[in-house]
């Protein structure tokens, strides 16, 4: 199944982002937003992002890349203190790369990503934005880019709701039947 | 504007709490000209971070309270006498008060609840009838914005059609009515507090699904819309503005004024010539009774004892399971059909009680993906097969009033004001007990019959409570029996209303709030008669 820009949008919208600054505020990439001094650069980030968001979402997925990029950038100009938290949490996750494996994050192939983010123990971590780093990984990276997917037409419809909680779907698809 | 906490120098009418109840009689003597204050203790909260605010509520990493920021010190509680209360959970401090959080479903009470004692014997008839209320009803609905339809044999009589269309049934309403039709069981739409289309200057539901507990549209009703009306006729509404204690004239006739305490940790002192108290079920008795005098030792308005004595709530019963076929779940947060066909069978032994057909069984697929261990293709799976056939069905029933249950201070725990925490002495009776039973064997009836393998109950063993907080101030002719009369005015004291659910004789088992809201229209024309 393809995710598109709209899914994005779509996501943003639930969050109130698009509400907000409509849609041609928005920012459509990281690079258009400000420096915040730290040592990622933009490119690195989104890189960061997608390379997890291939580990979370399912393979059938394509168009990864441009829809995290359109709903993170999107979020980022919307909240305070909500980009910077996220990319402490990929800062972290790409420091632990180093001094666990001697490798950057984003040299390590598929299989290795998945096995660093385990050991970090990011799948068994309660996510809480104050919390450990894993805890904070969960909660700003991995439950960031779940909550983006699963909120969206196209994510809901793997699942088999168009509609999804979070989601401002109307007021029709809960009286339709299975199709 | 909500800078400024010091009191209005000449006020008429002082009105404390800013949820229905208060917004409402504000809103009415307002716009009758009358210079009324308000008295908040929650915040003012921006509508502008309701997505966040549903982001909290749907997100793990924040707690159920965080989403209205209840809890702390602030909200302190203390519960006993048998099953724990999350008083919590139960109400939000604020301007708009619980309806923030609420559900929205709107029914009026039956004819029965009125008279339960005479047709059953058991509990109290109220002073006032079905018919004396059937007017503010109306107004009540078409303040709110009620989305309802005429197909409710068992409802009481209208004769005026809802404000809106009702909402119409849900897929899943569809498959229990074949199983309902088999077995003569009539089901109907719901009144919801809950634009079907636009209606006084708010959007229709554009179907978030996390009604409960926050519609980011402002589709469901909530009370800060009759603030906003209130403060355009001119009335102040003084947010973080705790009201500490009521204080009366040298002969104990009538109410001079309520303290209030500010965020900057002064105490002013509001005078007026009225005071509505629209705290709530629960904070009502407590005001009164943290402002005991020489004169009225046993608390403000409680000659007859009664102050915070018969609290009531509704009980849930539950029973769920799954289907072998999807049943399209989690899409609203709001259920569309309910059976009110035994509502009236209320007598001696079991209550009255409604049933409900849920929209919202099983787990939202958001919810699951984000609390599990599992990413990628394995967590697809598992939502795939979590999500997809599940059903369930609620009900809600009637307690009946009786005086242990009760609402007093606990002074062993104080709040950040050094005020003793209010204390919910709570049990069960056999009646309700029974009322419960009833509830789960029709339940079963309904799912046996629609094939569902039934996986969880809720019953007598383990209900709780639907967070309806009735009794407290019960309305009554004598003095000796009640706090207020027909008019919602205290017995005691001769300028000070309560229009709340405090003052419900019985509990019916209809969700409480569009009788509130229409006590609160008729208080506003009682006090309104009294200036
Ligand atoms: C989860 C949930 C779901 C619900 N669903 C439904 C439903 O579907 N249908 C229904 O009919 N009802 C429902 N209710 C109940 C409904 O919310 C209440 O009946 C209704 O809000 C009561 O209105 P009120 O104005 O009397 O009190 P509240 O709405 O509780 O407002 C009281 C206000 O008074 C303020 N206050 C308290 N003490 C003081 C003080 N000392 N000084 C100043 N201010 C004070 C509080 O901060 C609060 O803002 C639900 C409640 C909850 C919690
Ligand atoms: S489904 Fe509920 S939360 Fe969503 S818009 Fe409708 S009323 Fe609001």
């Amino acid at each position: 199944m393809e995710l598109t820009r709209r899914d994005a949008l779509a996501a943003l919208g639930s969050g109130g982002v698009v509400a907000g600054v409509g849609v041609a505020g928005l920012h459509r990439s990281l690079s258009e937003l400000p420096d915040d001094g730290r040592d990622l650069t933009p490119e690195r980030e989104r890189d960061l992002l997608v390379a997890v968001a291939r580990i979370v979402y399912p393979s059938e997925l394509d168009g990864v890349s441009e829809f995290v990029e359109t709903y993170v950038a999107g979020r980022a100009a919307d909240r305070d203190g909500y980009r910077e938290s996220v990319r402490a949490a990929l800062v972290t996750l790409d420091e632990r790369a180093r001094t666990w494996r001697d490798a950057e994050f984003l040299s390590l192939d598929g299989a290795e990503r998945e096995a660093h983010l385990r050991e970090l123990g990011v799948d068994a971590a309660d996510p809480d934005p104050t919390g450990t780093d894993a805890e904070r990984i969960r909660y700003f990276v991995v439950n960031e880019l779940l909550y983006a997917l699963y909120t969206s037409p196209t994510g809901g419809e793997l699942v088999g709701i168009e509609n999804p909680q979070g989601h401002p779907g109307g007021t029709d698809t809960y009286r339709r039947g299975p199709r | 504007m909500s800078g400024d906490r010091t009191p209005s120098d000449r006020a008429d009418v002082c009105v404390v709490g800013a949820g229905p109840a208060g917004a409402l009689v504000a809103h009415q003597l307002g716009k009758r000209g009358y210079d009324v204050v308000v008295l908040e203790a929650g915040e003012r909260f921006d509508p502008a971070d309701r997505e966040e605010r549903m982001e909290r509520s749907i997100r793990p990493g924040h707690g159920p309270l965080d989403v209205w920021e209840m809890g702390g010190d602030r909200d302190a509680y203390s519960s006993s006498g048998g099953i724990e209360y999350p008083l919590n959970s139960a109400r939000v401090k604020g301007v708009g008060g619980s309806t923030l959080h609420w559900q929205g479903m709107v029914m009026r009470l039956h004819e029965i609840d009125f008279e339960l004692a005479s047709r059953t014997g058991v509990g109290d008839d109220w002073p006032i009838a079905y018919d004396d209320l059937r007017p503010y009803y109306a107004a009540a609905e078409s303040e709110l914005g009620v989305a309802g339809a005429a197909d409710n044999p068992f409802a009481p009589p209208r004769e005026e059609p809802f404000p809106m269309p009702a909402f119409r049934p849900s897929y899943s309403d569809s498959l229990f009515a074949e199983a309902c039709d088999d077995l003569g069981i009539a089901m109907h739409s719901v009144p919801n507090a809950r634009n079907s289309e636009p209606y006084d200057d708010r959007g229709e539901c554009v179907g978030f699904g996390t009604c409960k507990p926050v519609c980011p549209s402002g589709a469901k009703y909530s009370a800060d819309v009759h603030v906003r009306k209130a403060e355009n006729e001119g009335v102040r509404v003084v947010d973080r503005a705790p009201v500490q204690r009521l204080v009366h004239d040298a002969a104990g006739d009538s109410v001079e004024s309520a303290v209030y305490a500010t965020p900057d940790g002064r105490e002013h002192t509001q005078e007026a010539r009225a005071f509505v108290l629209a705290a709530g079920g629960v904070e009502i008795p407590r005001l009164l009774l943290l402002s005991a005098s020489e004169r009225y030792p046993d608390g403000l308005a409680n000659s007859s004892g009664l102050v915070g004595r018969c609290f009531m709530d509704h009980l849930f019963a539950g029973m769920g399971g799954t289907l072998d076929e999807p049943t399209r779940q989690n899409h609203v947060g709001f259920i569309t059909s309910e059976s009110h066909q035994f509502y009236d069978e209320a007598d001696e032994d079991v209550g009255p009680f409604k049933l409900e057909f849920l929209n919202y069984a099983g787990p939202s697929p958001v919810e699951m993906a984000l609390s599990g261990d599992e990413w990628g293709d394995d967590l697809l799976d598992t939502l795939r097969d979590g999500y997809g056939g599940h059903v369930a069905m609620g009900a809600l029933a009637g307690q009946r009033p009786r005086e242990r249950n009760r609402v007093t201070l606990d002074p062993s725990v104080t709040d950040d004001h050094g005020n003793p925490v209010p204390e919910i002495q709570w049990s069960l009776d056999d009646r309700t007990r029974n009322t419960l039973r009833r509830a789960n064997e029709i339940q079963r009836d309904v799912l046996t019959e629609l094939g569902v393998d039934i996986e969880w109950s809720v019953g007598p063993e383990n209900t709780g409570p639907a967070f309806h907080h009735m009794g407290t101030t019960r309305m009554g002719t004598d003095p000796a029996e009640s706090v207020v009369n027909p008019e919602l005015r205290t017995h005691d004291l001769g300028n000070l209303w309560v229009p709340s659910s405090s003052v419900f004789v019985t509990s019916g088992a209809m969700n409480p709030t569009l009788t509130i809201a229409a006590l609160a229209l008729k208080a506003a024309d009682h006090v309104d008669e009294a200036l």
